[in-house]
């Protein structure tokens, strides 16, 4: 199973016949297999990593710092599900350290984003403050790195 | 002006196919021995980082003791073999300089080594360089090209001194299980031969486990084992490989390479220990993927009806082509021509060979795809 999903992984887009070829498991079993990993959850969904800079495509990401205050009984989980429900949070992560949640949020402008945090996000009860990171330039994502890759220098034929 | 010994010694097959495929666009190599991953970049950052604290020196002629260290923990926690780091290792420029010692070390004028063909290129010239002699067995496909205890036995002479044995083989992927190794375990103790055993492929086995010949029953004074950092570790190009073996031996080994190489570059040594201490996952993601590959390729050469052995080891494919009606070296010439693939023909690496050729499946899947293809359309 690992080893499919590591094959995956790598290329979402990889045909079921083929993945029967690499790891020497039959396809209808490869088939019932990734079925059920994505039954329970374990493949969440099937992306593509796409460079939008390169794309031409101007868009926004900034990381925000919040501080909340933990509530009785629920503690960060209330808060951390109410931010993660707005479209342009791309992700919610509760973390160690001077802050409590680490958000991934996206918009297309600078000004776009800075008006979501300061008119959706601040404004929460329990939220204390906030600190907004413009993201300028993405090196790796998701295990890629986004520059050009190392071009193969080996001479054609060695013994 | 030139030596007999050099003069006499035909210029490697390999050359005239790298001639050829220069100044062609469009090829698809699959004649590289060499992986197509880079050196893991915690490996590369360890030896920039040395270089930048200053370690340009010499270090000793034996190799970094940190280094020794290393590999000896290796070495006995994937086969249980104890060599102490103080004088049973040496670490080499390459197993190419390891395996020139290891000749050189042990090898009268006269003395006959026994050499398992197909392998690779550079035995039987470094056995006549120093003036022994190549005694071939051949191996051959229908016995999987394991070598078997009664072929090197008919080759015995009283002159017979050392068996050379490389498995996980370059280049037909064969590999030799335990049981194999035994019995030609046997006739090294009865006949009183030395193996040199070059196992710079073993993590590259994908059925079964390696077996390292120096573990075996009585072996363990009887072999040099060689190995090196160049296949699993992605580092050919660092030049860097060790030798096992009795304290007598590599002193003797010692002696050779402390006059004429000195030591192993130390940038590389610095690296190596790198690997060693950190590498190792990242090492067994490149032998998952080249499993892939070897799947992904040997399903395709045997659907084109070009007959492939399942190779369970290093990184080559090695179909045979004899239903072609083809010599391995018109196959190879007339694939690159029509096609722009690349292989090498299987003969370079020995008469045995003839028939065959390999192909190398360290390149990438989308690679051997487009390759299979092509060869599809050239059998045509």
């Amino acid at each position: 199973m690992k080893e499919i999903l590591e094959i995956l992984e790598n290329d979402a887009r990889i045909s079921t016949s083929e993945i029967a070829t690499l790891t020497k498991i039959p396809e209808p079993q490869v088939r019932k297999m990734i079925k059920e990993a994505e039954k329970k959850g374990i493949i969440r969904k099937y992306k593509t990593v796409i460079d939008w800079d390169k794309a031409g495509e101007e868009c926004v990401y900034a990381i925000i710092e919040v501080k909340v205050t933990p509530e009785r009984e629920v503690g960060y989980d209330a808060i951390a599900e109410r931010v993660a429900r707005f479209p342009e949070v791309v992700s919610v992560r509760l973390v160690s350290g001077d802050h409590d949640l680490s958000l991934l949020v996206k918009g297309k402008t600078m000004k776009e984003v800075a008006f979501f945090i300061a008119e959706k996000v601040a404004p929460l009860e329990q939220v204390q403050s906030t600190v907004t990171h413009f993201i300028l330039k993405t090196y790796k994502q998701d295990g890629d790195i986004l520059l050009e890759k190392e071009e193969s220098k080996r001479l054609a034929i060695t013994p | 002006m030139i030596a007999d010994r050099v003069k006499h010694i035909p210029p490697s097959g390999i050359r005239k196919y790298f001639e050829m495929v220069i100044g062609m666009d469009d090829v698809i190599s699959l004649g590289v021995g060499e992986p197509d991953f880079v050196t893991p970049w915690p490996i590369r950052e360890a030896c920039i980082y040395a270089l930048e604290k200053g370690y340009t020196s010499y270090t000793s002629n034996w190799g970094l003791l940190e280094l020794r260290n290393e590999i000896s923990r290796c070495i006995a926690s994937d086969y249980a073999i104890q060599y102490s780091p103080e004088d049973q290792i040496l670490v080499t420029t390459g197993v190419s300089e390891a395996l020139d010692l290891a000749i050189r070390a042990t090898i009268n004028p006269g003395d006959e080594v026994i050499i398992v063909e197909p392998c690779y290129v550079s035995y039987k010239p470094c056995v006549i360089f120093a003036g022994g002699k190549p005694i071939v067995v051949a191996t051959n496909m229908s016995n999987d090209f394991k070598v078997t205890p009664e072929q090197i036995e008919e080759k015995i002479t009283k002159k017979t001194k050392a068996v050379m044995l490389s498995y996980p083989n370059n280049p037909t992927g064969a590999i030799m299980g335990k049981k194999d190794l035994e019995g030609i375990a046997d006739v090294v103790v009865e006949r009183d031969l030395l193996v040199i055993s070059d196992e710079v492929y073993d993590k590259l086995t994908y059925d079964g486990t390696h077996t390292c010949f120096s573990s075996l029953n009585g072996m363990y004074d009887k072999t040099i084992l060689l190995n090196g950092f160049s296949k699993a570790y992605a580092m050919t190009g660092w030049r860097l490989g060790y030798a096992a073996s009795t304290p007598e031996i590599i002193a003797a080994m010692l002696k050779v390479h402390q006059y004429t190489m000195l030591c192993a570059p130390i940038t590389a040594q610095t690296a190596a220990i790198e690997a060693l201490r950190n590498g190792r996952d990242e090492m067994l993601a490149m032998v998952r993927e080249y499993d892939r590959r070897r799947r992904l390729i040997v399903k395709g050469l045997n659907e084109l009806g070009l007959d492939c052995f399942e190779p369970k080891g290093a990184f080559y494919a090695f179909p045979c082509i004899k239903g072609t009606g083809m010599s391995s070296e018109a196959f190879a010439e007339t694939l690159l021509k029509e096609q722009k693939v690349a292989v090498v023909p299987g003969d370079v690496f020995g008469a045995s060979g003839e028939g065959f050729v390999r192909c190398s499946y360290a390149v990438s899947r989308r690679e051997i795809k487009e390759a299979l293809d092509r060869i599809r359309a050239f059998l045509k």
